[in-house]
């Protein structure tokens, strides 16, 4: 049986579709979640996809938070659900406690959007499983306030327990540590600033975030087999 | 009694403000060439229904822990009086 993936559609979400037709093309399932509806249908995967939940009113992710079917995504998450946050999908994640620390502005205030070359610096999450630690993937980045920032002690745990799974090659925001990806302490949680639903066809540059999104699935399937 | 708050949410010390940085290199090229320590934060006022200060300032403070700042970047200074003609 495919593995189905639920995507979280808030209002002011714009790469719902966009991680629809990656799932899909990799074989998968794949449906949206209201973001008002506080239950997942029994999906075995969940991605938090980008754009501006709520308008980014506040915050980035602020109120999203607190939308109904957080509630859900924070339960499947402790019970191992694989979930992903992509952009926004990243901020909601660390707004909602799932991911320590936070988004800031860029640095400079730049807006930045293009190819970003990344480094997978740890295989150990649903997101990088299929793909060797070291291994440098090309992925487009867009956002403003991608900034990765958290107090030295969590950056301290972060590195200690190898959960920085992508950095930058080159720094394109000021990020932390180039950190552009981390995981949760259960490794079933990835928030991500860079698009990988974007990097899947040679006409759209880049196929490299297929071999992340192949990684969820497989974690998918996982729980389609549980 | 009906309370008129004022919540300062502004970037924690340390944390990198590039609002305020740009705001204060442009300043010179202005003729204003004392200015400095420019920082860029939100004002958020509403008013509160509570039984007094002390427990309009008691619901504030948790309402900014939980949602007006995210506290990894974030800090906020609280400002609570009561609202014109709230003892009526």
């Amino acid at each position: 049986m495919a593995p189905r993936v639920g995507v979280v559609l808030f209002p002011g979400s714009n790469c719902e579709l966009d991680v629809l037709e990656a799932v899909r093309l990799l074989g998968g399932e794949g449906e949206i979640l209201w973001h008002g509806d506080d239950a997942l249908g029994g999906v075995d995967a969940v991605v938090v996809p980008g754009g501006f939940a709520h308008g980014d009113y506040l915050r980035p992710g602020a109120i999203a938070r607190f939308s109904p079917v957080m509630g859900a995504v924070t339960k499947f998450a402790a019970d191992g659900g694989p979930v992903v946050g992509i952009c926004n999908g990243f901020q909601v994640l660390t707004e909602a406690g799932l991911l320590p620390g936070a988004l800031q502005k860029n640095r400079g205030l730049k807006f930045v959007c293009g190819p970003a070359q990344l480094r997978v610096e740890s295989d150990q999450s649903v997101l990088t499983s299929g793909v060797k630690s070291g291994t440098l993937l090309e992925v487009p980045i867009n956002h403003f306030e991608g900034n990765y920032t958290c107090s030295p002690e969590t950056l301290a745990q972060l590195r200690d327990e190898d959960r920085i799974v992508l950095r930058y090659v080159r720094n394109p925001n000021g990020s932390m540590d180039d950190i552009a990806g981390i995981t949760n302490g259960g490794r079933n949680v990835v928030g991500l600033m860079p698009h990988p639903e974007r990097a899947t066809s040679e006409l759209l540059g880049s196929t490299d975030g297929l071999l992340l999104l192949q990684s969820l699935l497989q974690a998918a399937s996982g729980r389609v087999a549980a | 009694m009906l309370f008129s708050v004022q919540v300062e949410v502004r970037l924690r010390e340390g944390i990198a403000d590039p609002q305020g940085a740009t705001i204060e290199r442009s300043l010179p090229q202005l003729g204003f060439d004392g200015v400095q320590g420019v920082r860029v934060g939100k004002l958020i006022r509403f008013d509160v229904e509570a039984v007094d200060e002390a427990a309009a300032r008691a619901e504030v403070t948790d309402l900014c822990a939980r949602f007006l700042t995210n506290p990894v970047i974030e800090d906020s200074e609280i400002a609570v009086r009561a609202a014109a003609g709230s003892e009526r």
